[in-house]
């Protein structure tokens, strides 16, 4: 990896001087009346202290440098597996950015926003068709409030049965945030072990399953990246007590146009458009994770629906069995305008194309890795592969110290530590944005590490030495935690 | 497909290295019954011109308040953006990377996020603060949660003047926790009446949520609530809707909230039809363990050097799972280095500038409203920030009509809320607001009907 | 790997010391290398009553987080409030300035339920 810059740049309020601005703030063309006389002078803020004080040049200079020190999809191969960083579309931030779109307020009259309102209910109908559900909120503004408003709705649906459970099954390879949204919910977590091949297991699922429990939670692939081959079966067994299927739809980059969560038989979804539909990640958001149910959960979708009538739209702000809102509007309508414009690109015939190519790239690279990495579960992986550091752990090389050698070799690490059912995880995922050349130039990287494992493991336990930083003491962040600057 | 680099001479090379005859074969562990063999029921693929033309169709039928008088406020306000701040989070290096999980390849969004945090602990006036939550109502939601948390109760009391899908949104939330909220009625007076919201504070309330300015514009006395809760042993929760008030206003944290939250819309992100926006959350450091959300602190690498990292990670989801303080995990990175950047560039001076510049503008609305006449006054006789009430001789909503004939995006209707407060129209004033806005407000207004 | 003699263990991996009927209580050698550097450790208030199996605690390294269960019942009339400012003594001297909790023992027959060193160190090898 290049060493762009061997300089470090300070914070912003360590650049501050006295007397710089960034902005000229024209002087009002109103008459300047005496803040004392409106309002009590006790709330009258004095000194804005701790504020900093730059020129616009400074501003900009600053965080160019800080963006230097990043690694973005744009600059650099990035396998974080669970996370589908594809290719983020220039375009779509063109549509983004048309002032018609950005420049609405959510709380104008209807007639103003057509187009706006128009984008929120062709979204939501694309996408039930690309996963076979019938109805849609777009409003939860990343998967875990879609995986919370999905559990409310099958809290909501089950409670006006008069049949309100209290347990949800979550299988121990899923995601973090499937058991923290199932605890805003207070459902009590029954955890499902994993069966010998990484699949649920159909017996120990029928066994668990009873009528206290409100849904399972499944991820179709899997966190292992393995495709949930016996899903119809393990639908009708929790259908059979009653419960509902949710699934996490995290990992939907693989299946997309060869098979839909509705027709496995999952009643409820999510979405994460940040990462199937190529909306950028932003360095941690803002995501979009949209809910979609069958048409039985329609009454109780959260915030406010579109509905079309007579080639108009209109906003029906919530009925009575809605679960209610998520967020204050409409949810990220800047993040899924710009899934909108993919769904358009891509286009009915195209997205077939993207899970062959995502797939192919993800067994491509498991095929080469086999010989020197331990692999957990050795079939036919989907669009993300798991391996593990059980090869190197006799050269005390871990998985941490594996990923940060890739840092040295210019790559950004897969996904490490997770799932946790296998130890020393790394999940990688290529998706299907990347290059043949790319994905040999990773593998090579890996075989180089695996074989300095066996010869100079050391120089693996360094790692990394040509980032911008070596390993950072995470414990004394934990310890004594610096969160803010003090002037 | 331009997205799609593999061409077929390398899909049969890596075919073959994988030991399969087609693609086909490895999607064949999907069973039959399952497949899906048809076509989306969507558009066909539409190329780059395609789109782009499409799409200005589209936004070309919309009226955006951006670009038109306006006098909408209600929790998303209309203010200046300046050049820099798009441009700069528009960089591909920021746009394009993920969650800094890798903190030696992230010390660029790591510092940002160490610098956001640093500013909106400035802002509110508090001791620490996270790397942000999806939106302010749901920030707020978060801390009602927070709140429960740490005093074992849950009952909350909200007043009615905190924006009310702000408090819909904590409703949400609460509802499948067993946490109730118990609401105070401040709507007619304008503003919290100090000794009833004293009679509904019980021994199981854990907090008090109040919102400053409230939803109609107007100033509450935190110093009195404050010391109130500090009475009643129960925790203080202030919101912000309207961020560009701390400008000129005193913060929360100066009145001792427990837990200060609000929207930072008004910070350098558009109106972008409401999201995505930016949750600005901050508490005391004593309460840290029980605050969710991402958060990022100082260290040093091995040699010493300094350096960021994110931290107390094991409150968050991937580590503590169903007992984590959240269950959120990608947050508003990008808008909170929006957020950043606009504090960055308006700076001390500048910042309180803007926010003075915000009250000049609503207070020569306020006076051309007072000597309107013709059935339209000023509803409250209270300080106020940006917005305030007034009552008008028809509905908010035939006036609004009759403003956007003349090409104005009138106020906003609170009898939406407040079904009791018909005939009154909330209009907003900002620094974009011109003289000419105001009289093509006033004309309407002055007209009579 | 330490597992001193002397002392009662638990698949938990924790460790109990007795004590004219109080039981002083911490997480073995083995816990502290698995956890890695301690950063937090959440102990009950001193007077809390607490129930054998059940946990009373929660240890926390950067990475993970560990419940700490209980071996007997009983009420906690003491907490090492040393390891707030010091949570990392846990990983430099587990059974010694690293304890955690005193309980003072209402049935000291569940101390039978518990396992002897070489039974840990059995156990141990199992993992």
């Amino acid at each position: 990896m290049e060493n762009k810059n061997a300089f470090n740049e300070p914070l912003i309020f360590e650049r501050s001087k006295r007397g710089r601005i960034g902005v000229d703030v024209p002087r009002t063309t109103f008459e300047q009346k005496e803040l004392g006389a409106h309002f009590d002078k006790a709330v009258l803020r004095g000194d804005l202290a701790g504020f900093a004080e730059v020129s616009e040049p400074e501003a900009v200079r600053h965080f160019t440098r800080l963006s230097q020190w990043n690694f973005g999809v744009d600059s650099h191969f990035y396998p974080l597996g669970s996370c589908t960083m594809k290719y983020n579309p220039k375009v779509n931030e063109v549509v983004a950015a048309l002032e018609g779109f950005a420049g609405l307020h959510p709380l104008q009259d209807e007639s103003h926003v057509q187009g706006a309102l128009r984008v929120i209910y062709e979204l939501e109908k694309y996408l039930c068709e690309i996963v076979g559900m019938d109805c849609a909120s777009l409003q939860p503004a990343a998967g875990a409030q879609g995986e919370h408003s999905g559990l409310m709705l099958i809290h909501s649906h089950l409670k006006n049965r008069g049949n309100a459970r209290k347990k949800v099954i979550l299988p121990d390879s899923s995601h973090g945030t499937n058991p923290a949204s199932a605890a805003l919910c207070e459902y009590t977590p029954a955890p499902l072990n994993s069966g010998p091949d990484g699949l649920i297991d159909c017996g120990a699922l029928e066994e668990l399953m009873d009528e206290d429990t409100a849904a399972l939670m499944i991820t179709n692939p899997n966190t292992l990246g393995l495709f949930e081959k016996n899903i119809k079966r393990i639908c009708d067994i929790v259908h059979n007590k009653g419960g509902l299927v949710y699934a996490d739809g995290a990992n939907l980059n693989a299946i997309l146009g060869k098979t839909r969560f509705g027709d496995m038989g999952v009643d409820v979804c999510h979405m994460n458009l940040h990462k199937t539909f190529s909306t950028p990640h932003g360095g941690g958001g803002p995501g979009s994770g949209p809910v979609l149910a069958k048409g039985f959960l329609n009454p109780y979708l959260p915030g406010p629906r579109v509905k079309l009538s007579n080639g108009r739209y209109s906003v029906e702000r919530e009925n009575e069995k809605s679960v209610g809102m998520m967020n204050a509007f409409f949810g990220n309508f800047g993040v899924y305008l710009r899934a909108y414009a993919y769904v358009l690109s891509v286009g009915a015939e195209g997205f077939g194309d993207i899970s062959d190519a995502a797939v192919l790239n993800a067994n491509y690279i498991l095929a080469k890795l086999k010989k020197h990495y331990h692999v957990p579960y050795d079939t036919t992986c989907m669009h993300e592969c798991v391996i593990s550091d059980k090869l190197q752990k006799d050269a005390h090389v871990s998985t941490l110290d594996i990923a940060k050698s890739l840092i040295d070799r210019g790559f950004h690490p897969p996904t490490i530590y997770f799932p946790l059912i296998v130890k020393g995880a790394m999940m990688i995922e290529p998706t299907e944005s990347e290059t043949v050349e790319t994905l040999d130039l990773f593998i090579s990287a890996m075989i180089e590490i695996a074989e300095l494992a066996k010869t100079d493991p050391q120089s693996l336990q360094n790692a990394p030495v040509r980032a911008k930083l070596m390993r950072l003491d995470e414990t004394a962040a934990a310890r004594s935690p610096n969160l803010r600057h003090k002037p | 497909m331009r997205y799609i680099p593999l061409t077929t001479d390398d899909r049969e090379a890596m075919l073959s290295a994988i030991g399969a005859a087609s693609v086909e074969e490895l999607f064949s562990v999907i069973p039959k019954e399952i497949r899906f063999g048809g076509k989306f029921n969507i558009p066909s693929a539409m190329a780059e011109q395609q789109v782009l033309r499409f799409a200005k169709e589209v936004a070309g039928s919309n009226f955006p308040a951006s670009s038109a008088p306006s006098f909408l406020g209600a929790g998303a306000y209309k203010h200046f953006v300046p050049s820099a701040v798009d441009q700069i989070a528009g960089r591909s290096e920021f746009l394009t990377s993920y969650t800094p999980y890798q903190p030696e390849i992230s010390q660029g969004t790591l510092q940002a996020i160490y610098e956001y945090q640093t500013h909106v602990c400035n802002l509110l006036g508090m001791e620490v603060a996270n790397a942000s939550m999806y939106d302010g109502a749901s920030a707020l939601a978060e801390a009602v949660l927070m709140a429960c948390r740490i005093s074992g109760k849950h009952e909350v009391v909200v007043s009615n003047l905190v924006n009310p899908r702000w408090r819909r949104v904590v409703a949400t939330y609460a509802a499948n926790l067993g946490d109730a909220i118990v609401e105070t009625s401040d709507h007619k007076a304008g503003k919290i009446d100090a000794k009833s919201l004293a009679e509904k504070i019980s021994p199981n309330t854990a907090a008090v949520v109040v919102q400053s300015p409230n939803f109609f514009g107007n100033v509450e006395d935190l110093s009195a609530i404050g010391d109130l809760c500090r009475e009643k042993g129960v925790l203080f929760i202030t919101a912000t809707a309207e961020a560009l008030s701390l400008g000129l206003l005193r913060p929360p944290g100066d009145f001792g909230a427990d837990i200060a939250v609000g929207e930072g819309q008004s910070l350098g992100l558009g109106l972008s039809f409401g999201g995505p926006y930016l949750g600005l959350f901050a508490t005391r450091e004593k309460y840290l363990r029980q605050a969710p959300g991402r958060i990022c602190g100082k260290t040093a690498d091995k040699e010493g050097k300094r350096g960021f990292v994110l931290t107390m990670s094991t409150r968050e989801q991937h580590i503590r799972r169903e007992k984590a303080t959240s269950n959120i995990c990608s947050n508003q990175a990008l808008c909170a280095l929006k957020t950043s950047i606009y504090l960055t560039l308006t700076g001390k001076r500048g910042f309180a500038e803007i926010a003075k510049n915000n009250f000049y503008a609503s207070a020569a609305l306020k006076d051309k409203i007072s000597s309107c006449g013709n059935g339209v006054r000023k509803t409250f006789d209270l300080p106020f920030f940006n917005e305030f009430l007034v009552d008008i001789p028809t509905s908010a909503e035939v006036l609004n009509k009759r403003l956007a004939e003349k090409g104005v995006v009138g106020g906003y209707d609170v009898s939406r809320d407040y079904p009791d407060m018909k005939n009154k129209i909330l209009l907003a004033a900002t620094e974009l607001t011109t003289m000419n806005d105001v009289d093509m407000l006033m004309e309407t207004l002055a007209d009579g009907k | 790997m330490e597992c001193p003699d002397g002392l009662y263990y638990t698949k938990d991996h924790e460790w109990g010391m007795e004590e004219n009927g109080i039981l002083v209580i911490g997480v073995t050698d083995y816990a502290q290398g698995e956890l890695g550097d301690v950063v937090f450790v959440e102990l009950p208030e001193e007077g809390t009553i607490i129930k054998a199996g059940e946990p009373f605690g929660v240890v926390e390294s950067v990475k993970s987080v560990s419940d700490l269960y209980s071996p007997v019942s009983g009420e906690v009339i003491e907490i090492n409030h040393d390891l707030e400012s010091e949570p990392e003594t846990v990983n430099s001297s587990p059974y010694d300035r690293g304890w955690m909790i005193k309980v003072a023992m209402s049935k000291e027959s569940e101390l039978e339920n518990l396992l002897s060193p070489e039974q840990y160190v059995d156990f141990i090898k199992t993992l």
